[in-house]
């Protein structure tokens, strides 16, 4: 292992100020670190265009067919600056799926896990380098399938992120139903040849590449989270890559997959049929529902490793965690059906999938418990990555609570629909991962980049991002217990609704600040980017390998060979100066030994 | 479990060798072909549920012959021994051995897909059974379209593997041949399930 770090080290000297060098360490990088800080970059531009996308949504549903101003005129001149009815169920597909496919499971398994495995793990890179690279490019086609999507008929496809037929299913049921469908079809397959790609890599990094004495139960809970993502990912994943074939195939080549008998659409019957819409639903959330848990269980794994280290304090019970992330990972596989309850499913299954949906809060209640556990009687320091952290804690309560009413098929059949899932599932991915996901972003930045951001502005971003995170989210539980309905571009012409349209509008001036306040990142992420100060090898005195290693680190990651020693959370030692024990450090007897 | 172990308790560091039996290459093929088994569950899930359901014809028992599909097996059945053979022809550094099982493992596979490819003749032009004629065509082509195209990799596989084992180009520890062996032993065991859920249960 050492000899070709040693090797690449003197080719990299060699190659130095090509052309070809450039694009080999730049753009076409085997590298891992490369590639996650690509996948990064990336992930946050399509970030940009996921939140401009709600903001649409956010306007329509605060000031119903009103021109939008400054750049309505550029966007709709048909209209007159108004959203047209059929473009806002493209802004609500295109935003669902914008920020799941192309910003939540690629930042967290594509930029993290790219970066930290190898890192975290004591190895010199992934154990497939080109696999890797070739998991990037893969984005790519789906970058241009997704985006080309906006240029087709109807500016994007409108059937919703779940994509439910007949609608999704012909090409002439709307007016996005055409190529913008198909290309949207298509982008999703190609994000999951992606997934398919890394995951493999990540799974055989994991069991193969470990540095000596890195055991699995030294693993940090980040890599344990990663293990397990890359399992359902590669599981998971082939199912709605098979359901989109076939749904593919029965838009282009008339198949019946999806398409139920004697339909009739525009005044002309349908030549195929027989099949069940039902069946799309069942392998849909077959993959959809353990999705969910790829999005969440790598922030809980990330936010793990931020509080034991600014808690000072060993991680409260290691490998209950480890067991819990496993726990619902495994019934994440058996609940899909929940999402289905008013489909006309048969009741006894209902009940199943309900059983086994409540049974996923006793593993998510154990890491909740353990994280407060760890963080009580610690010496807590406030620094920016731990409010992100500590929020993610606090938000994910709200976000699993509110899940436990819709798990239970009764409530579910009133709220379904209505904004109170918005709500839920906003707590979870926007409260829960994109908050963590800060977190680490300002946590791991020194490692990336080997410069600090600036915690002043770190802390205000925090402290404004989580005021109107709330005041957006918040009330969208309330607006469901209304009646509120998802999805529809003017609830208002329901009178029932019209008392709502003062709370909406509060709502969307939260959206607007919420997403100004970004503006306080991006500046501090990339004036940090060049001048910054330097973080040395451990800012934040953590034990993990990763931290071991140079600020940035090079090619090759280590400049020593790490042997683990010990567990990767033993923080607060009475015994050492330092009061932490990083990994590398040998046991006592062996340090006299050396000395 | 908040008091952090002292140094004495700490155990010395484990062995330095891993010992998983797989290497690296061999755990991402496995984890590759689970993946592909989640794949081909699904559109086997898909026929069966929809076995029965059609309201026109053709049915299965109509139009598939079990004997053809035998036949048809017993090629791909084969080719999977002679890759053994030709796996065995390695390890024993037999150059000669090797090729000429490849050749076999490859000219059965060709076989295999003729064969598909004769069925599927007399399935559309004298049955009238087209991908969009009912659900049987629907999820039979579909099921069958997509095994006959991971043969077709897998022949594309063994034809390069073999040209690279010949040219010398494989270094000696290279496990790319163990791997597409791998790969093409699973393509077979696909190919059992399709036999027992379409053939022997269709007719």
């Amino acid at each position: 292992m050492s000899t070709t770090t040693i090797d690449s080290h003197t080719q990299a000297a060699a190659d130095e100020m090509t052309v070809g060098h450039f694009l080999s360490t730049y753009v076409f990088s085997k590298d891992h670190k490369v590639i996650g800080i690509q996948f990064l970059f990336s992930t946050l531009i399509w970030f940009v265009v996921g939140g401009m996308l709600a903001l649409g949504i956010r306007w329509q549903l605060a000031w119903p067919w009103s021109d939008m101003p400054i750049i309505g005129g550029m966007l709709f001149p048909e209209q007159g600056g108004q959203i047209a009815p059929e473009f806002y169920t493209v802004l609500v597909t295109m935003h669902a799926t914008v920020m799941i496919f192309l910003v939540i499971i690629p930042i967290l398994a594509g930029a993290f896990g790219n970066f930290l495995i190898p890192l975290m793990i004591g190895a010199d890179d992934m154990a497939f380098p080109t696999l890797n690279m070739l998991s990037y490019w893969f984005m790519w086609p789906a970058f241009f399938f997704f985006g080309g999507a906006f240029f087709c008929d109807g500016h994007g496809a409108a059937a919703g992120w779940t994509s439910y037929p007949p609608l999704s299913d012909m090409t002439t049921s709307a007016p996005s139903s055409g190529a913008a469908q198909t290309l949207w079809l298509l982008g999703v397959t190609t994000v999951g040849v992606s997934s398919m790609l890394g995951s493999v890599n990540y799974m055989t990094t994991i069991i193969q590449m470990r540095a000596p004495g890195m055991t699995m139960f030294r693993l940090p809970l980040t890599i344990w989270a990663m293990f397990i993502t890359a399992l359902l990912q590669a599981f998971a994943l082939p199912v709605l890559t098979a359901a989109g074939f076939m749904m593919l195939a029965d838009r282009l080549i008339g198949t019946g997959f999806f398409l139920p008998e004697g339909l009739v659409v525009n005044n002309s019957p349908m030549a195929a049929g027989g099949g069940q819409p039902l069946l799309w639903q069942h392998l849909f959330w077959f993959y959809s529902h353990p999705a969910v848990y790829i999005m969440i269980l790598p922030a809980m794994g990330m936010v793990s490793d931020i509080l034991a280290c600014f808690s000072r304090k060993p991680i409260f019970g290691y490998k209950p965690m480890v067991y819990s992330i496993c726990g619902i990972a495994g019934l994440g596989f058996i609940v899909w059906g929940h999402h289905m309850f008013v489909s006309g499913m048969n009741p006894g299954l209902g009940m199943t999938f309900m059983v086994a949906t409540m049974m996923i809060a006793l593993p998510s209640a154990v890491k909740t418990f353990n994280w407060l556990g760890t963080v009580y009687g610690g010496k807590v320091q406030f620094t920016t990555p731990m409010l992100f952290a500590l929020s993610f804690v606090s938000m994910f309560v709200i976000g699993g609570l509110s899940g436990i009413f819709m798990a239970a098929t009764p409530v579910d059949i009133v709220i379904h629909d209505t904004y109170f899932i918005v709500a839920h599932f906003h707590y979870v991915l926007f409260a829960g991962t994109a908050m963590a996901v800060f977190g680490s972003i300002y946590f791991w930045f020194p490692k990336m980049f080997g410069r600090m951001m600036n915690e002043t502005a770190g802390k205000i971003h925090f402290a404004l991002t989580f005021i109107f995170l709330n005041g957006t989210f918040f009330t969208m539980h309330i607006l469901g217990v209304g009646g509120f309905p998802r999805r529809l571009a003017d609830p208002y012409h329901y009178p029932t609704f019209s008392h709502l349209l003062t709370m909406n509008q509060f709502m969307t001036v939260c959206a607007i600040c919420m997403v100004a306040v970004q503006i306080i990142f991006a500046v501090n992420f990339f004036y940090s980017l060049f001048w910054g100060p330097k973080a040395g090898r451990n800012p934040w005195r953590a034990n993990g390998l990763e931290w071991q290693a140079p600020s940035p680190p090079g090619h090759g990651n280590f400049d020593f060979q790490p042997i683990v020693y010990r567990g990767p959370y033993e923080y607060g030692s009475p015994e050492t100066e330092e009061d932490f024990y990083p990994q590398t450090m040998p046991p006592k007897q062996d340090r006299d030994n050396l000395a | 479990m908040s008091k952090p172990n002292v140094d004495e308790e700490i155990p010395i560091p484990p062995p330095v060798e891993s010992e998983f039996p797989l290497s690296p290459a061999q755990v991402g093929m496995a984890t590759f072909l689970c993946s592909e088994a989640a794949f081909f569950s699904t559109l086997v899930v898909a026929y069966l549920i929809y076995l029965g359901e059609d309201q026109t014809g053709p049915t299965p028992a109509e139009s598939l012959s079990l004997t053809r599909a035998v036949i048809n097996s017993a090629f791909l059945l084969g080719s999977s021994g002679t890759i053994m053979l030709a796996m065995n022809a390695r390890k024993a550094k037999s150059l000669n051995g090797f090729s000429v099982w490849m050749f076999g493992t490859i000219t059965l596979g060709v076989l295999f897909l003729v064969g598909t490819a004769y069925e599927w003749e007399e399935l559309i032009y004298q049955d009238g059974l087209t991908i969009g004629r009912n659900l049987f065509g629907t999820t039979f082509y579909t099921l069958i379209g997509f095994h006959a195209f991971h043969v077709t990799l897998g022949l594309v596989l063994l034809t390069v593997i073999t040209f690279l084992e010949r040219a010398g180009r494989l270094s000696a520890k290279s496990e790319a041949t163990e791997l597409v062996s791998w790969y093409w032993h699973f393509v077979d065991a696909v190919w059992i399930v399709i036999f027992g859920v379409v053939y022997w249960m269709g007719t």
